[in-house]
């Protein structure tokens, strides 16, 4: 683990659950497979303390454990899974364009709570959705859980490995801790649920006319004495079918700014076609014949078959090769190459990194070397294949200019919490003053009041929030894109490792 | 490495055309200070991208930051006792649900020490010191309110009222606290084996007698 790297983990799991589980979780990364006992003793904390903190990591997907020998059970951290918690933000958001508010809030429930079980993500998910409908109107548990479904068949969200339901018959003594297992063919299979209800909403007529908040009151979930009937059966977000999402979208994109729509709408259907079927690591897609793509253009797409072909063929000789032809039957077969298409977003990526960095003139010597090498290997390689040396070669820029990234975001971070520090003061002010605006607005006073109050804050000072507000937005839509720069790298990087 | 000094005559153990100097050129000068902080860039960075997404994402980014603390896995660290106790503390102390995992799907050492039988009950009441976990805390907090509600009630949730207009300021949920003070957990204890009595604590107007942590105790009591 590069100290980058850590230094992003650690300053993740603070923001994210607090300085107690950041100091577990980054020593686990630090020092890799550890028992309890030792953890406890080298952070110094009590075992108390680490015990819940391995809890949520655990729950978070973050953490993961494994018997050893006599009985001891070591614990290890994931720390690429812990930077994934920069993309959270784009894993909602890309549910919301592909399935609604309905899909976002299933997937922003499953990333904040790590796992759920599908009837109390539906519960949740039908509450949040209630709150924002007009009064009176409720959100079916239905429709959620039909939402819930399409998530699973796309496999956007997957079960969770679960413990094995056959019993012991020999009554010796519980294992330390359970081996959780899932079948291939279980995973993305939704339990026969009859979920009937409606969301409810958080009544805000617990507060009565004298002013005495009830709702103080810690709401206990209520299905604690109801059985639960899916009991055990987690789930949990697929990310990796996210990051297949992202590629693919990065794909279509390209083709679309190089070619023309209809290109790209070619593009979109063959890699559409190929969701399931295709691994996250697998250099190109199964081979598509024109006829069965043909059939599954999108409705309303209006080209004969011959014009098809036509962009089919373009498409194969494009330098850029990302689709191939690989054979003649059925009107010829076509695949999209996944491992060549990555190379390239990943190379345009570092081209333009070089530019913006160093200048065009660079950025020319750039892509000169890069150009003059791929032509000197040309007669050896295969179409799909990139020669060893090439590979490693790029294989080193990439993982140097994502190291880059990771450290930049780190940076990024840092600055952003120094800022808020740093005005820390007069961000309680202002939140203070908010929230008397709030409640003498509640309770109906006059503009005059209202008017007195808000300038408890002057004017500087106002001065000085909207400059810590514009600087903070900055430094956080800059993490954001970053992260989908260390996306392009890390998914080239990734496919390269696994075919060495 | 066997570099020698040729009698007096500095020499390098390298081949300085390699580095990118022609031989006998004049070497820069020597640099005695440190380099600026924040050098100027030849070129600037490009603007960030914008667009419905990218704003969406933005938002969607800093709401995530607050929910995630105020939800139960994030663990507070007790903060050290300040030297003013700031009135406005007690109100702004969110409400966090207790959450408790799924004991089967973990190792058995992860259970805290007073074991519970079944998935999510209630734990036994831990009285002794030191073994307070987050986990059992709030619970047994919870039993303590429910035992005080049925007690006094009445009196005790004026007085919470009148001291709570006084302020304008309504918290937000409650203030029930996740805090894993084990101390202030043995202190509470006391105090109410202490209200046998006809006296009700919170009458005394000058809170010196009594720590801070009785008017915490008074907050909890009335939920």
């Amino acid at each position: 683990m590069t100290q980058a790297e850590i230094k992003l983990c650690s300053l993740l799991l603070q923001e994210h659950f607090g300085e107690i589980v950041e100091k577990i979780g980054v020593h686990l990364i630090r020092t890799g497979s550890q028992p309890l006992r030792v953890i406890a003793h080298d952070t110094g904390t009590s075992l108390d303390q680490v015990k819940k903190a391995l809890c949520v990591l655990i729950q978070h997907n973050l953490v993961s454990y494994q018997v050893h020998k006599r009985g001891v059970v070591e614990y290890e951290a994931q720390c690429s899974r812990v930077l994934r918690m920069l993309r959270y933000p784009r894993y909602i958001y890309t549910t919301k364009t592909l399935y609604s508010d309905t899909g976002e809030l299933i997937v922003e429930e499953l990333l904040l709570n790590g796992k759920l079980t599908m009837s109390a993500v539906v519960k949740k998910v039908a509450d949040r959705l209630t709150e924002t409908m007009e009064d009176g109107k409720t959100m079916d548990y239905a429709e959620v859980s039909n939402t819930f479904v399409r998530l699973a068949d796309t496999h956007f969200v997957q079960r969770c490995p679960s413990v094995p339901t056959t019993e012991n018959s020999d009554p010796g003594p519980p294992p330390p801790a359970p081996t959780l297992v899932i079948n291939e063919k279980d995973m993305y299979l939704v339990p026969k649920l009859s979920l009937i209800g409606k969301g409810k909403r958080r009544r805000s007529s617990d507060e009565d006319a004298a002013g005495e908040p009830k709702a103080k009151r810690p709401k206990h979930t209520t299905d604690n004495k109801e059985p639960i009937p899916d009991d055990g059966i987690y789930w949990q977000a697929n990310l990796d079918r996210f990051h297949q999402h992202f590629r693919d979208q990065a794909i279509v994109s390209a083709v679309a700014n190089r070619m023309d729509q209809t290109s790209s709408e070619i593009v979109r259907t063959m890699l559409r076609m190929s969701e399931i079927t295709t691994s996250s690591s697998a250099p190109f897609t199964q081979p598509l014949s024109s006829n069965e793509i043909f059939r599954s253009l999108p409705v309303g797409y209006n080209i004969s078959k011959q014009v098809l072909d036509q962009y089919l063929t373009l498409l194969a000789d494009d330098p850029l090769e990302f689709v191939g032809k690989s054979g003649d039957s059925g009107g010829g077969m076509y695949v999209i190459n996944l491992h060549k298409a990555l190379a390239s977003l990943a190379t345009a990526t570092l081209e333009s990194v070089v530019q913006e960095r160093f200048g065009s003139r660079c950025a020319r010597i750039f892509r000169l070397v890069l150009q003059k090498k791929h032509l000197e290997q040309k007669q050896v390689e295969d179409f799909a294949m990139i020669p060893a040396k090439e590979a490693k070669d790029m294989l080193y820029k990439m993982l140097s200019e994502n190291f880059m990234s990771l450290q930049s975001i780190a940076n990024l971070i840092e600055r952003r919490q120094f800022e808020t520090k740093e005005n820390k003061r007069l961000l309680e002010k202002s939140q203070r003053v908010e929230a008397i605006i709030a409640s003498m607005q509640a309770t109906g006073a006059e503009e005059a009041q209202l008017q007195e109050i808000e300038e408890m804050i002057t004017a500087p000072e106002r001065q000085q929030l909207e400059t810590l507000k514009r600087n903070v937005n900055k430094l956080d839509a800059s993490e954001i894109q970053v992260d989908e720069t260390i996306f392009l790298l890390e998914s080239y990087i990734e496919c390269t490792m696994k075919r060495q | 490495m066997a570099g020698n000094k040729g009698r007096g005559r500095a020499a390098y153990t390298f081949n300085i055309e390699a580095v990118g100097f022609s031989k006998g050129e004049k070497l820069p000068d020597v640099v005695l200070k440190p380099p600026p902080l924040f050098p100027d860039t030849d070129y600037k960075p490009v603007p960030l991208k914008t667009g419905e997404g990218e704003e969406y994402m933005l938002a969607l980014k800093q709401e995530l930051r607050e929910t995630m603390k105020r939800m139960p896995y994030f663990m507070e660290t007790p903060e050290e006792r300040q030297d003013i106790e700031r009135y406005s503390k007690r109100y702004m102390k969110v409400y966090k649900e207790e959450w408790i995992p799924d004991w089967r799907r973990l190792p058995r050492e992860m259970m805290p020490r007073n074991k519970c039988k079944k998935a999510g009950p209630k734990p036994k009441k831990a009285k002794d010191a030191g073994k307070g976990t987050s986990l059992t805390n709030t619970a047994d907090v919870l039993k303590k309110i429910e035992e005080l509600e049925k007690r006094d009630d009445g009196e005790k949730s004026d007085e919470e009222n009148e001291d709570k207009e006084g302020s304008k300021e309504k918290s937000k949920e409650g203030d029930d606290d996740d805090d894993d003070d084990a101390a202030e957990q043995e202190e509470y204890d006391e105090e109410e084996q202490e209200e046998e009595n006809d006296y009700i604590n919170s009458y005394f107007e000058d809170g010196d007698d009594f720590g801070a942590d009785s008017d915490d105790n008074m907050d909890e009591a009335t939920y």
